[in-house]
């Protein structure tokens, strides 16, 4: 079984729901990104998504856009992540990790290539941002035969009729963006998000997770109770820009951020 | 039939041309496109929508635009006979306003009160500007901090006619960080703006629109070509940055096999130095940005590479995925030019024929100028002279060491 269905198998037995991180990979500096994972899996992260920096990343807010050149900028690339996903795995081989991204340097390095490197990095999942399933007809295949997980976003402005594609197609859990915008906007609304989520549960058995808007314990354990899981991003990247000048300092950041939420969630 | 005949029956019906095109964008702008997408199928063979349209190409545009013979120039230059597609004397200067007034009609039958635009020198913000003012719409155009910079000039006709300029400080500056900030705007105001792309590229069905709209260019010269030659041209030249010039002036002749096509991209200090905005003519590698599959300059790790070029429409990595189909089954040739032979065009065109072109249309020239000598004087090439060059005269003074 892939470590994301195992987890969310577990996590479903233990009533629990999945607390999972974001990082951009390689901010502030390529040598940090390990020991950032670590540490939020010490306070509770059930997946982690670590984002492959990019020079165009058209859905992300500021937020995430300075923590891409901050990782470029230092040289990481799409090569790098899958080092430092092998690193991760040398002591954690149950934490599920979905690279989360653009299509581009997948698109440059070749398909194959790229789900060759992730498998045999320990890689779970994929998430490609501006890869809708109909676009997504020649990679989901190549990455299914090497066992990762294709995950697909599905929006509040969704129909009906595309979320039955999208969840058709959806591997891993589904992601649903809590509003319309970019990464890093406004707060979440957690009675709206259940009334978006109420139909796509007749549509799939996958867990739905939701991310955008989530910023601390209280919107964490507001979303939580309508969903399967959190998906936070922004609010822990911007700790790391502010941390920046002394990285030594953030891990435990994180893990104070993140805590609060797993507690919350718990609760 | 003819060779290429098949061509004119593109896009498919998710928006592939080949292999390039489609619509890779993130899930929340999937149902917009789709409406649009709709509401553009219900208008394009609606004969109300078409004279309408018509109508505003005719009493607000202003066309059409005449096929100016340049007989000077061609006189100077011994070779083919040279015809200027004067898009420059469209209402707003250039042929972006053709697309614009397909757009904003619609932004008018989807309801929503608001428009947003990406802009490279500012003509298609100027276009938008225009049509939105006309229409009573609000307007935000985004614009790269560096392009704000060299084209103060329609920055500030924006704001003349009511449109908000927003400088976008990410990335390189220019128009591709423009289009990536109009896209996270989009994707945030999605219900109540309609988003009105400038070029040939962005998610289908944009690629589509722009280039049906702009095709008014080609299907007059087409026309104008037979009455004043007496038939096709043996050839057509025109700038490519997106590709709508270029596109709107080359479709309707696609399957003239007869009729040789130059696509004239930004060369800037030469391909050979990587400074430059040529996808096509420099080979870049396949990739996906703004919502298409296309030829797109990015290094090895599929970063999306800086790119340079002497007039900020042309400043871009990528290119209308309908361009990368023809240059892949042979139909356009894509060569550049380089941005010293641009000014040299600039300032012969001005200087010659008392025309004075944008400095995207110079590129198209500055291949004419090449062309030109080596073809018979009973031969005939139509340029797209997409744009004025009044806004480019701070740009040329500089380099002229002077201050205005």
């Amino acid at each position: 079984m892939n470590r994301i269905d195992q987890r969310f198998a577990d996590l479903k037995a233990q009533g629990r729901k999945a607390l999972i991180p974001y990082l951009t990979a390689g901010d502030p500096g390529p040598e940090h990104t390990v020991g950032f994972m670590h540490a939020l899996v010490e306070a509770g992260a059930d997946v982690i998504e670590l984002g492959v920096p990019f020079s165009d990343p058209m859905a992300d807010g500021p937020v995430i856009q300075k923590a891409c050149e901050r990782a470029l900028a230092k040289g990481v690339r799409l090569s790098h992540l899958f080092e430092m996903v092998a690193e991760f795995r040398r002591q954690d081989a149950a934490t599920p990790v979905v690279l989360m991204g653009y299509l581009n340097p997948i698109e440059r390095l070749g398909y194959q290539a790229f789900a060759d490197a992730a498998a045999e990095a320990g890689v779970d999942g994929v998430l490609i941002v501006d890869m809708p399933p109909e676009e997504a007809e020649e990679l989901g295949p190549i990455l299914k035969a090497r066992g990762l997980a294709m995950i697909f976003l599905v929006a509040p402005t969704t129909s009906e009729a595309r979320a039955a594609t999208i969840c058709a197609h959806g591997e891993g859990y589904l992601y649903y963006v809590s509003l319309k915008g970019v990464t890093g906007s406004a707060n979440v609304d957690a009675g709206d998000v259940a009334s978006h989520l109420a139909p796509l549960r007749g549509l799939t058995e996958l867990p739905l997770c939701v991310g955008f808007g989530i910023r601390d314990g209280a919107s964490a354990a507001a979303v939580g109770g309508v969903s399967d899981g959190v998906i936070v991003g922004s609010a822990l990247v911007s700790r790391i820009a502010e941390g920046a000048e002394a990285p030594e300092g953030i891990a435990p950041v994180l893990k104070t951020v993140l805590g609060e939420m797993r507690q919350a969630l718990d609760a | 039939m003819t060779k290429f005949s098949d061509l004119t029956r593109l896009p498919d019906a998710r928006g592939h041309y080949g292999p390039y095109g489609g619509r890779f964008v993130s899930e929340t702008l999937s149902f917009a496109l789709e409406e649009l997408e709709s509401i553009y199928a219900s208008l394009r063979d609606d004969p109300d929508f078409q004279a309408e349209f018509d109508r505003d190409l005719a009493h607000y545009v202003g066309r059409p635009s005449p096929l100016y013979h340049a007989e000077r120039w061609s006189r100077e230059l011994g070779g083919a006979q040279i015809w200027l597609k004067r898009e420059d004397l469209n209402h707003t200067g250039a042929h972006k306003v053709n697309n614009t007034i397909g757009q904003a009609l619609l932004a008018k039958k989807s309801g929503k009160p608001r428009v947003i635009a990406e802009t490279g020198a500012g003509q298609h913000g100027v276009a938008t500007a225009t049509v939105a003012a006309r229409l009573g719409l609000e307007c935000e155009v985004y614009m790269g901090a560096e392009d704000v910079e060299r084209q103060k000039l329609n920055v500030y006709r924006m704001q003349l006619l009511g449109a908000r300029v927003i400088p976008v400080e990410s990335g390189t500056r220019t128009l591709k960080d423009a289009m990536n900030e109009a896209l996270r705007d989009w994707v945030t105001n999605v219900d109540n703006t309609f988003y009105i792309i400038g070029t040939v590229a962005g998610p289908h069905p944009y690629p589509m629109l722009v280039r049906d709209f702009n095709a008014v260019v080609g299907r007059e010269a087409r026309r104008q070509s037979q009455e004043q030659i007496g038939r096709l041209p043996d050839a057509l030249v025109a700038c490519v940055g997106g590709g709508s010039n270029a596109m709107g002036l080359f479709y309707p002749f696609v399957e003239d096999d007869e009729v040789k096509m130059y696509g004239v991209e930004a060369g800037g200090d030469g391909v050979e130095t990587g400074r430059h905005a040529a996808p096509l003519a420099s080979n870049a590698p396949r990739g996906v940005l703004h919502g298409n599959r296309t030829y797109l300059m990015s290094d090895e790790a599929g970063q999306v590479s800086d790119t340079h070029s002497i007039s900020a429409g042309l400043d871009y990595p990528g290119v209308g995925p309908e361009h990368a189909l023809w240059k892949d089954v042979g139909r356009v040739e894509y060569v550049t030019a380089n941005d010293d032979a641009v000014l040299e065009a600039f300032r012969e065109l001005t200087r010659v024929e008392g025309i004075m072109p944008a400095l995207e249309s110079a590129h198209a020239l500055a291949h004419a100028k090449v062309l030109a000598p080596t073809m018979r004087p009973d031969q005939h090439i139509v340029v797209n002279l997409s744009g004025r060059g009044d806004k480019d005269i701070m740009t040329v003074a500089k380099l002229d060491g002077i201050v205005l």
